[in-house]
């Protein structure tokens, strides 16, 4: 019996059906992934101890001595790591949320557009899909930062939008909203997101208790509308703007000063990854779409409701109940994806952390798993954001 | 506003010739203007005040679709037009914009891609023309498909090229007797040859270093390479993330999941700067190796989700027969669950491989050239600065025709494989 159950536990290796085999193959990959561990560790040990460099974080703490073209947050170079490193995390995020709201409504527009009885429409966003779906994510940013962009006029001759934007190689400056008193605008926007939420329930529970339907979109736009605007009246808020002035630097650089300028680096990865991501979202639309069935669109017609509520009441919160978790995965790459300004430097984590600072201090292992460890804990953020989503829309059965 | 336009009475079939022709008439008005105006700067409608003047083809355009659009006409042609660019006055306009961007876009493009570019030549002083200049392309063609491979050393990788197309279009038409052979002889035997062909080093072949492999040859070398480790560690993973084991499965889980909820871009990092610290003192692990083993580890997690599918896809009622008839785990996986499981995914794995391929560029990074890197490197040579673009679509389009022949030869695989379920 013994040695039956023995040679059992061999075959049923990974299945755990035996007490042997149960415990055996688990033991095995407990000592496999020590002794892997170990052994990097100890070689790593080995390593920095013949290059006389100790293991730790304390560098973050040092000096770093190095520009970022482009921060959100104050920086200078005499700032720390750890600065550097938010500097650079940040600059990520904001590309991967730019690239996330250009990519989703452009995604969604191809995608409706795919699905339309217009033959040259649809025709035109399959070719679109096809062609950038099916071109590597880095040529098409090159071809945007290197070829495109390259291609603008000098900032004597920038492209004009009615005098208050500029686009040219150096970039597109835009003016500066300057408020005074901005945190009583603020505190009454959210004020109003409160009170809409509020009359959004307070709709419901009149429909369920009724049947007479609110117009809710227009009193929440109204108060949308309405109570920033009096803020802005009463509670001494004002906006003036800083528009970019074209000045000359020496005798032949001209460049705008003043206004916020979004650096050409960022505008390329911001174009590429929205079009890389639309088309993947675009067929995530499109299959959510046509997973309605068209019994439920006759059926929602036959009750008599209009194409606009049929599209909004019955097809949409059933279509995206097929489109979330594909959409959350295209996220959840272009956040990955985003990385790749290290290629056009654009200062990103990777470039910043994992290039610049890397070579500064040498401290490779560290500073690789840091930056591994924030796409990582981005990744799952979004992932748990997305998935918290994905149960409120689910059906809830009663 | 739309029905101010009937003064002529709804169009239909009783007046079927009449609104045809001024439909037509005022449609093709509409296209004269767009071309008049920006091909040869002829403006007929100059008359009109500004603003006005812009709209007028869109106007024309839709006052002529509008009087062609006869329900039932009995005419095939105008009926289809109708059902599929002039179903209602939204999709007119639509359509009309679309066909004025294409007549404004496509003839410029065309000029510059064929008819104003540079074919014949040998230096950039020959660009002469105002369109592309195909000579760059021309001129660095065996730099973007060998890399630094040594000119005279070059039929290695052709013949190894040939080689594998010609045992792979073989292992189509061979009865499936000898493609058994054939299929074991391409995973188990093929890539030492392969690799032993393009290093070079014995047999009387000259050693080659990797760092002059690169173009397009080392993205396939790369990306098969790297398919061909994936898809054992993909397979172990999927069965241990489904395994009964807790400790297996959790360890696979986190394995899988480590490796999606990184950027590639930090995995070759790692592989170029970290990698060597953990290797003991002194070994030297080539940095394509390097890169490789990086890149199969990232690709067997997606691979490991891949085949996960097709064992979830599996009705239990298998598992249940296998383990009826006596079977252990593994006989059972391998004879009864793992053939139809990696039938089901074949698509996915295809999927898998495509995105493989469009990942490959990103070794650049790390100072590994292929294709796209060849060609950042050569628009930055002083003696041919300012052809980015002529690369980059050169890049683009073979890697477009790479991709999309894989996607839809992924796409056939999937219907094939849905019928028969």
């Amino acid at each position: 019996m013994d040695i039956k159950n023995t040679t059992k536990g061999f075959t049923n290796f990974f299945s755990g059906s035996s007490t042997f085999g149960k415990y055996f193959p688990q033991t095995l990959t407990v000592f496999f992934i020590i002794f892997i561990f170990g052994y990097f560790a100890y070689n790593a040990q080995v390593n920095m101890d013949n290059r006389g460099i100790d293991f730790g974080l304390r560098f973050l703490g040092e000096e770093a001595s190095f520009d970022i073209q482009f921060s959100l947050i104050e920086y200078s170079g005499a700032s720390t790591y750890a600065r550097a490193y938010l500097v650079g995390v940040l600059n990520t995020i904001l590309v991967a949320a730019i690239g996330i709201f250009f990519a989703t409504i452009l995604g969604v527009v191809i995608g409706i557009s795919r699905l339309s009885s217009n033959y040259l429409i649809s025709k035109v966003a399959e070719w679109y899909i096809e062609i950038f779906r099916n071109i590597p994510l880095l040529l098409q940013l090159f071809f945007w930062y290197f070829a495109a962009l390259r291609a603008l006029p000098l900032p004597k001759e920038a492209i004009n939008f009615f005098d208050t934007a500029y686009l040219s190689v150096k970039g597109l400056y835009i003016p500066k909203f300057i408020w005074t008193n901005f945190s009583v605008l603020f505190y009454s926007i959210i004020a109003s997101i409160v009170a809409i939420i509020f009359v959004f329930k307070y709709a419901r529970k009149q429909q369920e208790a009724t049947g007479k339907q609110i117009p809710k979109f227009f009193i929440s736009l109204g108060i949308f509308t309405i109570v920033p605007l009096l803020t802005f009246l009463i509670g001494g808020v004002s906006l003036s703007f800083e528009y970019p002035i074209l000045t000359q630097l020496s005798k032949t650089i001209f460049n705008y000063i003043g206004g916020v300028a979004i650096i050409p680096e960022l505008m390329a990865l911001a174009a590429a990854l929205s079009l890389y991501t639309a088309t993947f979202i675009a067929e995530c639309v499109r299959a959510g779409i046509m997973g309605v069935t068209k019994g439920q669109k006759e059926a929602a017609a036959s009750i008599g409701l209009t194409p606009g509520q049929i599209l909004r009441l019955v097809v949409m919160p059933q279509a995206l109940r097929i489109i979330i978790p594909p959409t959350t995965n295209q996220y959840l790459n272009l956040t990955k994806n985003s990385s790749l300004a290290a290629a056009i430097a654009y200062p990103d984590l990777v470039l910043v952390f994992a290039g610049t600072a890397m070579m500064q201090t040498g401290r490779a292992i560290e500073i690789i798993s840091i930056t591994m460890l924030t796409y990582l804990s981005i990744s799952i953020v979004i992932s748990i954001f997305m998935n918290w989503y994905n149960t409120k829309m689910a059906i809830k059965e009663k | 506003m739309i029905k101010r336009l009937n003064f002529l009475g709804t169009p239909s079939r009783d007046k079927l010739n009449l609104f045809i022709s001024i439909g037509v008439f005022l449609f093709v008005l509409g296209i004269a203007d767009v071309i008049l105006n920006s091909f040869f700067e002829i403006n007929i409608t100059s008359i009109l005040p500004r603003l006005f003047n812009y709209f007028t083809p869109l106007i024309f355009g839709f006052i002529g679709l509008h009087y062609i659009r006869i329900e039932f006409s009995g005419n095939r042609i105008l009926d289809n037009l109708n059902k599929n660019i002039n179903s209602n006055w939204f999709n007119a306009v639509l359509s009309l914009l679309i066909i004025f961007v294409l007549i404004q876009n496509i003839p410029p493009l065309l000029n510059w891609l064929f008819f104003d570019a540079n074919f014949v030549g040998e230096t950039k002083e020959e660009c002469t023309g105002s369109g592309a200049c195909w000579i760059f392309i021309k001129t660095w063609f065996p730099r973007f498909i060998y890399g630094l491979y040594p000119n005279a050393e070059i039929w290695r990788i052709n013949l190894t090229f040939l080689m594998l197309i010609a045992l792979v279009i073989s292992g189509f038409f061979v009865p499936p007797k000898i493609k058994k052979y054939i299929i074991i002889f391409l995973l188990f035997i093929f890539p030492f040859i392969a690799i032993n062909l393009i290093s070079g080093g014995n047999f009387g072949l000259e050693w080659v270093e990797t760092t002059a492999w690169g173009g397009l040859s080392l993205t396939f070398i790369i990306s098969i390479f790297a398919l061909l480790f994936c898809f054992p560690i993909g397979m172990f993973l999927a069965l241990g993330r489904r395994s009964l084991a807790p400790v297996i499965r959790y360890s696979s889980i986190g394995f899988i999941e480590f490796w999606r909820g990184v950027p590639l871009i930090t995995v070759l990092f790692m592989a170029s700067v970290m990698m060597p610290m953990f290797l003991p003192d002194g070994t030297y692990m080539d940095k394509l190796v390097r890169v490789i083993i990086a890149i199969t580890l990232f690709e067997a997690a997606y691979m490991a989700e891949v085949i996960r599918g097709g064992l979830q896809a599996l009705p239990r009622g298998q598992y249940d027969a296998g383990k009826s008839l006596g079977m252990g785990y593994w006989r059972m996986h391998l004879l009864v669950i793992l053939p139809q499981a990696l039938k089901l995914v074949i698509p996915g794995i295809a999927n898998t491989f495509l995105a493989l391929v469009k990942d490959t560029p990103l070794i650049l990074v790390v100072g590994l050239l292929e294709l796209v890197g060849m060609i950042d490197m050569a628009k930055s040579n002083p003696d041919w600065l300012g052809f980015a673009t002529e690369g980059y679509i050169f890049a683009g389009i073979v890697f477009w025709i790479i991709c999309y022949s894989m996607s839809r030869y992924s796409q056939s695989l999937e219907r094939k494989y849905k019928t028969d379920r």
